[in-house]
């Protein structure tokens, strides 16, 4: 370890570079957004952007979507130090995507227009099933949204030199703030070129750094796993020097509970996806069918080459920062990226990719808000409240009202939560949109017999049964590790319920379904068929 | 039929539908689709719990080596990146081939013009 990286544990590069570059990314997203929002005349474009992104856009957009600070500062931290199981979970992350790809994109672009629940609620009773269908949307963002606005706090600390509870609060406020200019002026248009250019960013970035380390090692992959294997053995931080960090189970391997919650996770992940609201509603941002298929092809290139260089970085982080550097850093294993990037880099290096770091959060939470707030607005108040007797305009007007209140929450939750161990949420909302969504989802596209109490019992079931089992897990009690580590109620032995609740979602559709005499309207039913298959009758894109 | 008159065709009624449903074409286009997406679906899901099971309960195995410090593990992990690449590949190729040319027969057949 030499001693330019023993310093940087202490005080990472230069906070205002850091900041410099992150003023200069919100700059110019800032006036991107306040130009296309210009456009945003009416709800379909400030819903899905007029359906008038082109495939390749769309995908990219999508990766920005997806690779959140989690997945990039996780993933990388987690190979860093657990090695191969930090692995694992990207495999599960990129693997998803094909269920995306193959059962559900195309079809949802055909059906429906502003977000999940006109999928659902298409051939079913509309007020229950698009309000069950609006609570498990915004639960799942608000889990997503508030493990970003509490992830913000320790990368405050981390690139900004900024360790007091008050000043991390006001960072926390001043990225919501901002995240709520960006959804009023640039809707689900400005929102989309935001994530565009982040994307290109924290690829070309995270390319960049995987091009420095493999040159490092004279372009030996092996080399940099031996490296990485001798700096985790010669760790002096409890624990981590007995890791084998190139075979699984650094993490995962000590007991059968842990094993299975890993089986758990992962069957969370690879179902999880295609049941994310905030990845759905990007597939109404395209003109057609074709177009969804392309954007998803373009994700998961993009996706797959993504965590193909975060192999690269969270071993190379390991090899070149080294755990112990890593873990007493303020981010602990968030800041393997980071580290690694001013260890290759210097300070520019570091600004670039704090800057990107942070350009993740802002624009995830954003894309999560406009995705809630349609949600209740088009879902809830337009619908279920109100019965349809609203113009779309309305509708525009209430999501906007809701995208205020969510930021608000999404600060206040996020101030709260800084730095409490929250990671699990995220791995919990891709739980709960495997449960509660996806079911619902594939019986609506593909079983004719499908009817609104499956569809009921699906959702209401997995949701419920994801969010209790969590509370009784040892993720909220009972451990060292816990959310609340001083109370133990916890009764359900994994942390992750996807095990469980998953296939208890998928069962209960098929007995709600079966259990009622209801077969559905048959007209409905045709008509969703053959619109979902041949896009007859889908949404127009308003402008080209 | 004058091409401009397309546009003012009325919307499909739930005649149309129920006809199209019914109709051999459709069924075609829907059990090609079923019969790609269905068991390349319970392919990779099973390749990647196969994959999981090892990770979680096969240590020793994923940890031997093949080259240098290159593992089974290692390799299988990377293996799942080639087949989802593979996959999405292939299903490309069949989409545009198989249901794409189909489902533009059967949009004009129900007088459905994309703008």
């Amino acid at each position: 370890m030499n001693h330019v990286t023993l310093l940087a544990a202490e005080k990472l590069g230069n906070p205002a570079v850091n900041i410099g570059i992150f003023v200069a990314f919100v700059v110019i997203t800032l006036f991107i957004v306040i130009r296309v929002g210009r456009r945003n005349t009416n709800a379909a474009e400030y819903f899905t952007g007029g359906h008038a992104f082109t495939g390749p856009q769309n995908g990219i957009a999508i990766a920005g979507d997806y690779l959140s600070a989690a997945s990039f500062l996780g993933i990388a931290g987690a190979i860093a130090v657990y090695g191969y199981d930090g692995f694992l979970y990207s495999i599960g992350f990129l693997v998803a995507w094909l269920v995306a790809l193959l059962l559900v994109a195309e079809l949802l672009r055909n059906t429906g227009k502003y977000t999940m629940a006109d999928v659902l609620s298409f051939r079913l009773k509309q007020k229950p099933v698009r309000l069950a269908a609006a609570t498990s949307t915004m639960t799942v963002s608000l889990f997503y949204l508030l493990a970003q606005m509490a992830g913000a706090g320790g990368l405050v600390a981390l690139l900004l030199d900024i360790h007091g509870r008050a000043a991390q609060s006001l960072v926390i406020a001043v990225v919501g703030v901002l995240m709520i200019v960006y959804v009023l002026i640039g809707g689900m248009t400005g929102t989309t070129w935001v994530q565009i250019i982040k994307a290109v960013l924290l690829i070309t970035g995270a390319a960049f750094m995987t091009i420095l380390v493999l040159a490092k090692f004279g372009l030996n992959f092996s080399d940099i796993l031996g490296s990485a294997q001798e700096m985790v053995s010669k760790a002096t931080t409890k624990g981590v020097s007995s890791r084998d960090v190139l075979a699984p189970g650094a993490k995962y391997g000590t007991t059968t509970t842990s094993k299975i919650d890993l089986l758990s996770l992962g069957i969370a992940l690879v179902l999880g996806t295609a049941g994310l609201p905030h990845v759905l509603m990007r597939f109404y941002t395209v003109p057609t069918a074709k177009e969804a298929r392309r954007s998803v092809v373009w994700a998961i290139a993009l996706i797959g080459a993504f965590y193909l260089f975060t192999l690269v970085l969270g071993y190379g982080a390991a090899a070149l920062v080294g755990p112990d550097t890593i873990l007493k850093a303020p981010g602990k294993e968030n800041s393997a990226a980071p580290l690694l990037a001013f260890e290759l880099g210097g300070t520019i290096l570091l600004g670039i990719i704090s800057a990107v770091a942070f350009a993740t959060i802002l624009a995830v939470v954003a894309g999560l808000t406009i995705t809630a707030s349609a949600s209740f607005a088009h879902d809830v108040y337009a619908s279920v409240l109100k019965s349809h007797k609203v113009t779309e305009d309305e509708q525009v007007r209430v999501s906007r009202i809701t995208a205020v209140v969510l930021g608000v929450a999404a600060i206040g939750l996020g101030i709260l939560a800084n730095g409490q161990n929250v990671a699990f949420l995220v791995a919990l909302a891709f739980a709960v949109a495997a449960s509660a969504n996806l079911p619902t989802i594939i019986y609506s596209l593909y079983w004719r017999r499908f009817n609104t109490r499956g569809a009921l019992w699906s959702m209401y079931g997995g949701l419920i049964s994801c969010i209790v089992l969590i509370i009784f897990s040892p993720a909220v009690s009972g451990a060292k590790t816990s959310m609340i580590p001083d109370a133990d109620f916890h009764w359900f032995p994994l942390s992750n319920p996807g095990i469980v609740s998953i296939p208890l979602a998928f069962i209960l559709g098929i007995i709600g379904t079966l259990s009622s005499r209801d077969t559905g309207d048959p007209v409905l039913n045709a008509e969703m068929e053959v619109r979902s298959l041949t896009g007859v009758g889908a949404e127009q894109a308003t402008h080209h | 039929m004058s091409t401009t008159d397309i546009h003012h065709e009325p919307p499909p009624s739930g005649a149309d539908y129920l006809a199209m449903q019914a109709s051999p074409e459709f069924a075609e286009l829907r059990s090609r689709l079923r019969r790609f997406v269905f068991p390349t679906t319970a392919f990779f899901l099973i390749w990647y719990a196969t994959y999981v099971l090892l990770g979680a309960f096969a240590h020793d195995f994923m940890a031997t080596k093949v080259w240098g410090n290159i593992n089974v593990g290692l390799l299988l992990g990377l293996g799942q990146f080639v087949t989802t690449f593979l996959i999405t590949g292939l299903y490309i190729r069949f989409a545009n081939r198989e249901l794409d040319p189909r489902a533009a027969k059967l949009r004009a057949e129900m007088h459905w013009v994309e703008q």
